[in-house]
């Protein structure tokens, strides 16, 4: 392993997001002449302030959001095979938002639908896997899978049941959509809040990695990190969901990536993986919006076809590390 | 055989203390003290709880019955960063799932020492590869964890341990996948390290004659909640390590002290 790397990851990925979300306010329909950006009352000014900033922000917060959420869970779960869906917490969002979806609801009521199905999905989750005596991965893992299965049926029942008009609507929030974006405030606010709790722990997450007991020898009380972390990803999860849909791939595989890039210490991992997360998701976006103009792709088409590639390049290119499944 | 040894202050000690896994009594009104600057052992049979023994001193198991005070506080009052600092354990075996260099894990030690923003230090460094040092582990510092053999991962947790400093060692049959050498050698020398800094030492061994060659204090578990203390010179006999194992011994005398081989 290259000592360097780790110290140049944050500003080489700072770079690329400040340069992704260049690219996400100055392409689409129409093209943006730089200098006339400050000034807000032209049309220029506002597809830029109201339109693709808002949009852009929006895509950044919810990968940022999802990138996080799959760090803590695969800690959390000690598999580097979970994501932030594994336990179920997008399936009860997507109960509640295909709910609202089908009683006709309008944007907020929607949003707090999603948020909360996946308040209840959490609760129900950490009740039932709780339990009497220990907590441990595997139980949980099982109870949220188990869960997430029940879910998955129910949402297939609303979608055989939905209105034929109101399907390619639900369709398109199961598979992730920016479209509806406004300026994420809370998501943003949710998002500095949960990666500062994150990092206040991030040395007890290197050891939690290494098993609870060990934690436990070197001074970290497990089972309360554990549930600490459990409810942190729930809460991240629940926000990105709430915000852009179901938005899959971003919280397994960028903390894989960032892992292949020498990034294993998680003060390192947490704040990288929030930003390549949220780099990932503008490029998409970007993307599911201008390859196939004016149509727009679902944006968690594109993330999965921009990562797969990437991911498995990385994985082919670093054979020498071991990964245990 | 290590001489007797009064120790120095208690650091560790149990009053009537009843342990218990399962349906396995461990212990049953166990007392125990341990002191600055002692070395014990602990031996049994298979299945009569040392570990958990071990693990009820480290307060990660709970206790049926009995007080264990550390630095004569209450165990069980303490959290988890305090018993920390004062008391290490190097468990039977490691999980790695994700990858970690030699260095990272060894400087883990550190963590009950820092804050929640603190970064290890030059001196926390500095530690970390004395303590490789002191394993025969120099040079391994970016080897990632996975490609070490099992002796050498074992000394790479032992290094954790002494980076972790604590006043009372906890080893967990620390001869696993070590040989002869580091058997010996490591092991003698980490008793040694501990009596000059006043810290003290309790390891479960399954090989008597290293207990009579390294511990000055001996604990056999003898099952059903029965327990035998005492220095290795009352404790250590032909008769009780027979009655212990189930099996006859031959005792014979080396240079060392007495030794016992199976017969």
């Amino acid at each position: 392993m290259n000592a360097a790397r780790p110290a140049l990851l944050l500003p080489a990925l700072l770079a690329l997001l400040l340069a992704a979300l260049a690219a996400a306010l100055l392409s689409g329909s129409v093209t943006i002449d730089p200098a006339r950006l400050w000034q807000p009352d032209s049309t220029a000014g506002r597809i830029l302030w109201e339109l693709r900033l808002p949009r852009a922000a929006t895509a950044f917060t919810t990968g940022a959001l999802l990138a996080l959420a799959g760090v803590l869970m695969q800690v959390l779960l000690r598999n580097p095979l979970a994501d932030p869906y594994i336990l179920g917490v997008s399936g009860g969002a997507s109960v509640g938002a295909l709910l609202a979806l089908m009683a006709g609801a309008g944007r907020l009521l929607l949003q707090g639908a999603a948020f909360a199905g996946a308040l209840l999905s959490t609760l129900l989750v950490f009740t039932l896997a709780h339990g009497r005596g220990s907590w441990n991965p595997g139980r949980l893992l099982l109870t949220g899978v188990v869960l997430a299965a029940g879910w998955g049926a129910l949402i297939s029942l609303l979608l055989s049941l939905g209105p034929d008009t109101g399907l390619r609507g639900m369709l398109f929030w199961l598979m992730g959509d920016l479209g509806q974006a406004r300026w994420p405030w809370w998501g943003l606010l949710v998002l500095a809040a949960g990666l500062a709790l994150a990092l206040a722990q991030s040395r007890a997450l290197n050891l939690l990695a290494g098993g609870d007991e060990q934690a436990a020898a070197l001074g970290v009380n497990s089972a309360r990190l554990r549930g600490l972390i459990y409810l942190l990803a729930s809460l991240l999860t629940a926000s990105a969901v709430t915000l852009a849909g179901n938005i899959g791939f971003v919280g397994l595989v960028v903390p894989h990536l960032l892992r292949l890039l020498g990034a294993r210490d998680h003060r390192l991992l947490l704040p990288a993986s929030v930003l390549a997360g949220g780099t990932l998701l503008v490029l998409a976006d970007t993307l599911a919006r201008t390859v196939l103009a004016p149509r727009q792709l679902p944006v968690g088409v594109l993330t999965a076809l921009l990562g797969v590639p990437l991911f498995l390049l990385l994985l082919h290119r670093n054979r020498e590390i071991r990964l245990r499944g | 055989m290590a001489e007797a040894n009064d120790g120095g202050r208690v650091l560790l000690d149990c009053d009537d203390l009843d342990v218990a896994i399962g349906s396995v009594q461990v212990t049953h009104r166990f007392h125990l003290a341990l002191r600055a600057g002692q070395c014990w052992c602990l031996l049994g049979r298979n299945g009569t709880g040392k570990t958990t023994l071990l693990r009820t001193l480290a307060g990660l198991h709970r206790p049926a019955g009995g007080r264990i005070r550390l630095d004569g506080e209450p165990l069980e009052a303490l959290p988890r960063r305090t018993i920390a600092r004062r008391l290490g354990i190097l468990f039977q075996s490691h999980e790695d799932v994700f990858p970690a260099t030699v260095l990272e894990s060894v400087l883990t030690g550190r963590h009950p020492w820092l804050h929640a923003w603190q970064w290890e230090s030059a001196a926390d460094l500095q530690r970390a590869r004395e303590a490789l040092a002191f394993v025969e582990l120099s040079g391994f510092e970016q080897r990632p964890l996975h490609t070490l053999s099992g002796g050498e991962r074992r000394r790479a947790g032992i290094a954790t341990l002494l980076t972790q400093d604590p006043g009372l060692l906890l080893l967990d049959e620390p001869t696993n996948h070590l040989d002869l050498h580091h058997r010996t050698r490591l092991l003698e020398r980490l008793c040694e390290r501990a009596r000059d800094r006043g810290q003290a030492v309790l390891m479960v061994l399954h090989d008597i004659n290293l207990a009579a060659r390294l511990a000055d204090h001996v604990v056999l578990l003898q099952g059903e909640g029965r327990a035998c203390t005492g220095t290795t010179a009352e404790v250590l006999t032909t008769a009780n390590l027979e009655a212990l194992y189930g099996h006859p011994l031959e005792q014979v005398q080396t240079r060392h002290g007495p030794a016992w081989l199976p017969a």
